[in-house]
């Protein structure tokens, strides 16, 4: 029974039903979920799938084929031509510093040389699979320690075709008893060809035969054929590539650069998706269903030695080519723990190098398991960046030299000048009010420096700063950052050292309003305010009512509104439980006024352009009394 | 000839209206008459005073329609004035814009004819209660022509009432757009409703 098909699903599916959820909620990642599963069901613990972990493996591998080509949705080629040098740059940097370093160690260690460059060229590669799952599933796709890191999975992917191509070069034996699909044998050029036919093909039909064919199945409305049509165009490509000897995830990610600008876009993404997601998953749970814990428990020191070494070794190369790179510090640490394990390219190529004869099984096995193991620690090495690592160099990032500011003597100086500064400045400089900038935020000072505006990186809670924006002489202070504590701070500073400054505070929620105020702040506005009184506005007038008598009703509102929030800051910070009965007794307050808004009954209290009363005067005497003049409609 | 009629409407809760909000549909759709709705356009009395201009510009009469609050308009016309009525474009040196164009009110009081009497309680003609309107006008090179008025606006009760003068809006509305009115009758005219007929009369009889 346990050779059904269906039973083998039902194992895998349990595994990732049971594991992903809780590894998720445990914080370690449905990355590291997917390898823990795939450690207990397979043969050396509880022994549900045997050997045949390497077959799946290899099926489950179309998920990161199905990966790449929603990447390649995901950039356009405009997108991609820009992030040509880092995929070139630091990509090849890395897969020549990596192989050279790795090489030297295991010369080091006293293998033969040709061996040794294989293993360095195996080891410089890293897990496009786990890398970008992980990214994405902890939110640092988008971030440039991210980007860094795709452009260098990137630059593996590619540089896998010219690896298989040298391997038979390195090999002990004779090359001709190798017989592979990779274009061994035949001429760099040939190869070279190939390669360009291959993509330029796939380019070529992307843009002139999948469009025709999509639109046409699009207008059919036939959803499932779609989604057919869809797998297909992936099946197809990697078949086309593994025929030419590419790397079948490179081709579909062609394709998906050059469908990225069609319209079937987000059809084909939402499509592919759950496949994707669902062969990954398999992918991760195989990989941990193949380590050979025998091998682990018989040599595990050399094992750990090897995965220690290289790790270390990725890390700290990764770490230095990112400052060389450019890199922010947070981006070169993301980038170097992101990339330090080993990835899954390195058992295709360790079986290749053993076909090849380039090394023995035996000398292949411990690798095998080194790359395994590498794999289950690095989302691990994720927790470690997020909790321990990002948040001491993003303090340390702060430490930036304060600009100096040459004399600034403004009337007006602005302590945080993002989305809400920014407004606030516009509008006084529309006027030609001259404004002086502080930002604790390196990136929007360069960011306003090449838009002409000029801003100084600095602490303005600091006292000495404080003094040189000329707060001595200013007679307005926009306190606008966003950080809560950050803007108690400069408030309290300011209000200590330049108590004749009036503050123009900005606050995120009500605590902070009662905090600002409770400095002696008279002017604390709501950051999300203003929009949402816009929008209640607009709404009331979607609804029919009259623009005049809309704006009116809302200014009510935020009367009552207002008030409220200056009685609850009387007792926010004196008398808690005063506070807290002051908000319940608002909030019924409040109950009550949107009662009587209600527009039937507002009508008839709202005494704004009443004739109500005068009507019921003429009723009784139409000519002779003496009508209040407040004339009707 | 075809006079383009521009009216400046100000309500400031046309939901509550009774007779403005009847007058007003009366004449809603009628080619070459542009209905523009002050307050439902500048609730907070942010007026745009080039667009302002350009419709003037647009129009060869200007029809102000609104009630009769404290013997003048709602506070947005006002605002409308003081912006719009700009010195050098609208009166004073090079201010010709608006010369030659006719101008009336339309307006709905609450109290009855007789009120607006030297001898009713509101002491002064509808007429000489508009007078600083008719200055305006006159300073600004332009025709001011008799109001067209609804009085007791408090008593009418349903939609009957109000037939006769919604009718007769639209004529004047209709008779200013197709110059089938007597300009100069219109001028000295009290009411144009009290007269309607005499000032149709001049093209009809051609």
């Amino acid at each position: 029974m346990t050779d059904t098909v269906l039973f083998q699903a039902f194992v895998y599916l349990t595994a990732a039903v049971l594991f992903v959820p809780v590894a998720k909620r445990a914080g370690l990642g449905a990355v590291l979920g997917y390898l823990i599963a795939g450690v207990i069901i397979g043969p050396w613990a509880l022994g549900l799938v045997g050997q045949e972990g390497h077959s799946v493996m290899h099926f489950a591998e179309f998920g990161v084929v199905m990966m790449l080509f929603l990447v390649g949705l995901e950039l356009r080629p405009a997108l991609l031509w820009q992030m040509r040098r880092p995929i070139l740059g630091l990509g090849g940097a890395q897969v020549v510093v990596c192989a050279a370093l790795i090489t030297g160690a295991a010369l080091a260690l006293g293998v033969a040389w040709k061996p040794a460059i294989a293993v360095g060229l195996i080891f410089s590669m890293s897990s496009t699979a786990i890398v970008l799952s992980t990214l994405a599933e902890r939110g640092l796709l988008k971030t440039q320690g991210g980007q860094a890191s795709f452009s260098v999975l990137l630059f593996q992917d590619i540089a896998v075709i010219p690896i298989l191509a040298v391997f038979p070069l390195l090999a002990m034996a004779a090359p001709e008893l190798v017989s592979t699909s990779s274009g061994d044998g035949e001429a760099a050029w040939v190869t070279g060809l190939k390669l360009l036919g291959a993509v330029g093909g796939v380019v070529i039909a992307g843009r002139f035969v999948v469009r025709p064919v999509f639109q046409f199945l699009a207008a059919v409305k036939l959803r499932e054929s779609f989604t057919a049509a869809a797998l297909l165009l992936v099946v197809g490509i990697a078949l086309l590539m593994q025929q030419v000897g590419l790397s079948p995830a490179l081709g579909t990610f062609v394709a998906g650069v050059v469908l990225a600008d069609s319209e079937y876009r987000h059809e084909l993404e939402a499509d592919i998706e759950p496949f994707k997601g669902l062969l990954l998953g398999l992918f991760f749970i195989s990989i941990g269903a193949t380590i050979d814990l025998d091998l682990i428990v018989a040599e595990p020191l050399q094992i750990a030695g090897i995965v220690l070494g290289s790790m270390a070794i990725k890390l700290l190369a990764l770490r230095a080519l990112g400052r060389v790179f450019g890199l922010d510090r947070p981006s070169r640490w993301t980038l170097a723990f992101a990339l330090a394990q080993v990835g899954e390219f390195a058992f295709v190529l360790l079986s290749f190098g053993v076909q090849s004869r380039i090394f023995s099984h035996e000398f292949a096995g411990p690798l095998v398991a080194s790359v395994a193991i590498s794999m289950v620690l690095s989302p691990l090495l994720f927790i470690a960046l997020e909790r321990w690592v990002l948040p001491r160099v993003a303090e340390r990032a702060v430490e930036r030299a304060q600009d100096e500011i040459a004399h600034a003597d403004t009337p007006v100086v602005f302590a945080g000048y993002g989305r809400f500064g920014q407004m606030v400045g516009r509008m006084l400089r529309a006027n030609r009010i001259p404004v002086t900038i502080l930002d604790l935020d390196p990136e929007m000072v360069d960011v306003l420096g090449r838009l002409g505006v000029k801003a100084y990186y600095g602490d303005a809670s600091r006292v000495d700063l404080l003094h040189a924006a000329g707060c001595a002489h200013a007679k307005l202070f926009v306190l606008a950052v966003d950080d809560k504590a950050e803007a108690t701070k400069i408030a309290h500073a300011v209000r200590t050292h330049f108590p004749h400054l009036t503050i123009l505070a900005r606050c995120r929620d009500r605590p902070h309003y009662f905090e600002l105020r409770a400095l002696g702040i008279r002017h604390v506005y709501r950051e999300t305010f203003g929009s949402a009184y816009e929008t209640g506005i607009e709404a009331l007038r979607q609804l029919g009512y009259r623009a005049n008598t809309a704006h009116r009703l809302a200014r009510k509102w935020r009367d009552h509104e207002e008030r409220e929030l200056e009685q609850l800051a009387g007792v926010w910070n004196t008398d808690r439980s005063a506070y807290f009965a002051g908000v319940r007794r608002a909030m019924d307050e409040a109950e009550r006024l949107m009662r009587e808004e209600d527009p039937v009954v507002y009508t008839e209290r709202d005494a704004a352009w009443d004739n109500e009363s005068l009507r019921a005067d003429t009723r009784v005497d139409a000519a002779a009394a003496p009508v209040p003049p407040a004339e009707p409609s | 000839m075809t006079r383009r009629v521009l009216i400046l409407f100000a309500h400031p809760v046309l939901e509550r209206s009774r007779v403005n909000r009847k007058l007003l549909d009366a004449v809603r759709g009628l080619p070459d008459v542009t209905i523009h709705d002050l307050y439902e356009v500048y609730p907070t009395l942010g007026i745009d005073v080039a667009r302002e201009q350009a419709l003037l510009l647009d129009h060869d009469a200007i029809v102000f329609q609104h009630p009769f609050y404290w013997y003048s308009a709602p506070a947005i016309l006002k605002e409308w004035q003081d912006l719009v009525l700009e010195h050098g474009w609208a009166y004073g040196a090079g201010g010709d814009k608006l010369r030659g164009k006719l101008t009336l009110n339309a307006v709905s009081t609450g109290g009855p004819e007789q009120a607006y009497r030297s001898d009713g309680y509101n002491r002064f003609s509808i007429r000489e209660l508009l007078a600083p309107w008719d200055q305006t006008a006159h300073l600004c090179g332009m025709r001011f022509l008799a109001p067209f008025v609804v009085h007791a606006a408090l008593k009418v009760a349903g939609t009957d009432e109000l037939a006769a003068p919604r009718l007769a809006y639209r004529h004047v509305i209709e008779a200013l757009r197709d110059d089938r009115l007597d300009v100069d009758r219109a001028m000295t005219a009290t009411t144009l409703n009290a007269e309607l007929a005499a000032v149709l009369t001049r093209v009809a009889q051609r």
